[in-house]
């Protein structure tokens, strides 16, 4: 499904390059719910755009799907974007001028899906997540697990190979929180591969499989943390 | 997805109403510019023309300048036996006071001959017309324009009556037809006395300027010759008079007005342009409002020409919904004009469909680099700006 192979990423400050990831190699199989763990500033978030095709490796392999990404031009990973990956972010990251039914069927726009097919997705997902009855209800009408509740059927009409979600109880409270990992969980049941970033071990541990991410460097170990 | 596009930018339009109408008002104003005033430029330009060849363009102009040479009215009106010239009119003209009881004006006093009447197409509605046996005794009468009747006597019906022209008393024979204004200067406020008369009152013998009629609108470049020929024969010096004809006139308002058209449409093109210049303005800043939203959009897949689109319909909306409210806010001004100027000054819908056609273009061109500039924008770093 995802195969990371010996990938480097560094930024510019000034003149200096700062290393961010180093030799990260990691393997996700289908239906797996891996979550990433690690302290801010370990390059967990740079792995994530790179794993969600927002950011390009300097070096090293990255295919997804048995595509090789690393090559692809700006429009095309803009492509495997909208058809492959589903983001939910901390910040929901919903627009806040349309309605929740506007924020879900906005991805679709970009693809060739009809009308009638759109319609009836964002239907179909609004009413997976409980929120048919809020659909012309605009973000800030909505409580913040409401609004990731939104982002999440965004995710789900666009029927995704990969769910990358990074921190994604982070500014919710403690019910939304579990009731947002509640239905994180169901998906993975329903047969979703899903890749979780976070720095809470406590979310972390539901999922299958835990990563480290430590100064760039990935391992399986707990104690690298 | 086309139409959606446009239903989203339409919608970005309506959420920022007071900025959007700011931004549209450069459009405004300057489509209101240049639609009005070459519509109010045409439809004057239009007006004069058919006044100037209403007065036909068989008539011909000759004026002399210099007090050197004297040239007789028998001199002139012997020009009617050319071929192409069916009426010469010499004329003497001089101000003068002119008094009735306690009515007094400075009029234009004009010595004719009896030809004058059909070399300059005039008739009369009371009274007669000066005759040859008026120019032979040199009788004090004369024959007064309708604002002249109306200014001493307060009546058209003025025949019969006395003047005061100067020192001498003259007795009113008949009253010209109305005419209107006019380039040339209306026979309205003239008084037409006889040719001798005048030419005894003034002291003058040779005419100031004299009028030809040719026999046809063709030969009217032929007699303007033969004019010339006769007056430089007479003269010996081309710059002791000149001779004009209608048509010339007629072309050179017509470069003139052209002129001024193209001089109008300029500046008033050049606010269009400061419009656009504004339009460009909003969208960098909404560009820049909104790279959050351009982040997220291309985190769920929209690519470059998605983004491209979005920002530059908003730039061509909002320059054409300009252009249309503009042209319909002009074609209230032109009604409104017309009605209180009673002129006909029409709407020029030509104008009007080219200045719309020029504000798409200034969307595109000015909303262009904008739209260029959003979709440029990398996902991760849109994405992180709060």
């Amino acid at each position: 499904m995802i195969r990371l192979k010996h990938i480097y990423k560094s930024y510019t400050l000034g003149e200096i390059d700062v290393p961010v990831l180093q030799d990260v190699s990691l393997h996700v199989k289908p239906h797996e719910f891996v979550s990433i763990l690690g302290p801010s500033g370990s390059g967990k978030s740079t792995l994530m755009n790179i794993i969600g095709c927002l950011d390009i490796p300097d070096s090293g392999d990255y295919i997804l799907d048995g595509e090789y990404v690393d090559n692809c031009t700006e429009d095309q990973l803009s492509e495997i974007r909208g058809i492959k990956i589903g983001f939910i972010f901390q910040q929901f990251n919903l627009l806040p001028d349309l309605t929740a039914y506007e924020n879900v069927e906005m991805p679709l726009l970009y693809r060739k899906i009809s009308p009638a097919e759109r319609h009836e997705r964002v239907l179909k997902t609004l009413k997976q997540v409980g929120l048919e009855e809020r659909m012309q209800h605009k973000p800030s009408q909505l409580s913040g697990g409401q609004q990731q509740r939104v982002a999440i059927a965004r995710v789900l009409a666009s029927e995704p190979s990969i769910i990358l979600a990074d921190e994604p109880t982070g500014n919710l409270d403690t019910a939304s929180g579990k009731e947002i990992m509640g239905i994180i969980q169901d998906l993975w049941k329903a047969g979703n591969t899903i890749i979780l970033i976070t720095h809470d071990i406590n979310v972390a541990n539901q999922a299958e499989r835990k990563v480290y991410v430590r100064d760039g460097r990935l391992s399986d170990k707990e104690a690298a943390v | 997805m086309t139409w959606k596009i446009i239903k989203l930018s339409l919608k970005g339009i309506f959420n920022n109403k007071m900025r959007s109408f700011l931004t549209m008002l450069g459009i405004i104003i300057g489509v209101m510019a240049v639609v009005i005033l070459v519509s109010i430029t045409q439809g004057a330009t239009s007006g004069i023309t058919d006044s100037i060849s209403s007065m036909g363009s068989q008539q011909i102009t000759a004026t002399i300048s210099s007090e050197d040479v004297s040239v007789s009215a028998d001199d002139v009106e012997s020009l009617a036996s050319y071929p192409t010239i069916s009426g010469a009119a010499p004329v003497i003209s001089t101000n003068q006071t002119v008094k009735k009881n306690s009515n007094t004006g400075n009029y234009s006093v004009v010595g004719i001959t009896p030809s004058y009447f059909d070399v300059q197409d005039i008739d009369i509605q009371r009274g007669r017309k000066i005759v040859e046996s008026d120019i032979e005794w040199n009788t004090n009468i004369c024959v007064i324009g309708t604002e002249v009747a109306t200014d001493l006597f307060d009546t058209w019906d003025a025949v019969n009556g006395t003047i005061i022209i100067g020192d001498s008393i003259y007795k009113v024979v008949g009253v010209l037809e109305e005419q209107g204004s006019s380039l040339a200067g209306s026979d309205d406020n003239r008084i037409l006395i006889p040719y001798s008369t005048a030419s005894r009152m003034t002291g003058q013998t040779s005419v100031n300027s004299f009028y030809i009629k040719a026999t046809s609108e063709s030969t009217v470049n032929a007699a303007i010759s033969s004019v010339e020929m006769f007056l430089l024969q007479a003269m010996r010096d081309e710059d002791s008079y000149d001779v004009s004809n209608q048509s010339d006139v007629l072309d050179t308002m017509d470069d003139v007005t052209n002129t001024m058209s193209l001089l109008l449409a300029g500046i008033a093109a050049i606010s269009l342009l400061v419009g656009g210049i504004g339009i460009m303005n909003i969208m960098l800043v909404s560009v820049t409002e909104r790279t959050r939203e351009i982040g997220i959009r291309k985190a769920v897949g929209a690519k470059r020409k998605h983004i491209m689109l979005q920002f530059l319909c908003e730039a061509c909306i909002l320059s054409v919904l300009g252009g249309i409210i503009g042209l319909l806010l002009s074609f209230g001004t032109i009604e409104i004009y017309s009605l209180i100027s009673a002129t006909s000054v029409g709407m020029n819908w030509g104008v009007g469909i080219a200045a719309i056609a020029f504000c798409a273009v200034i969307g595109v061109l000015f909303g262009g680099y904008p739209a260029a500039k959003a979709s440029r924008l990398q996902p991760i770093d849109a994405l992180h700006t709060l």
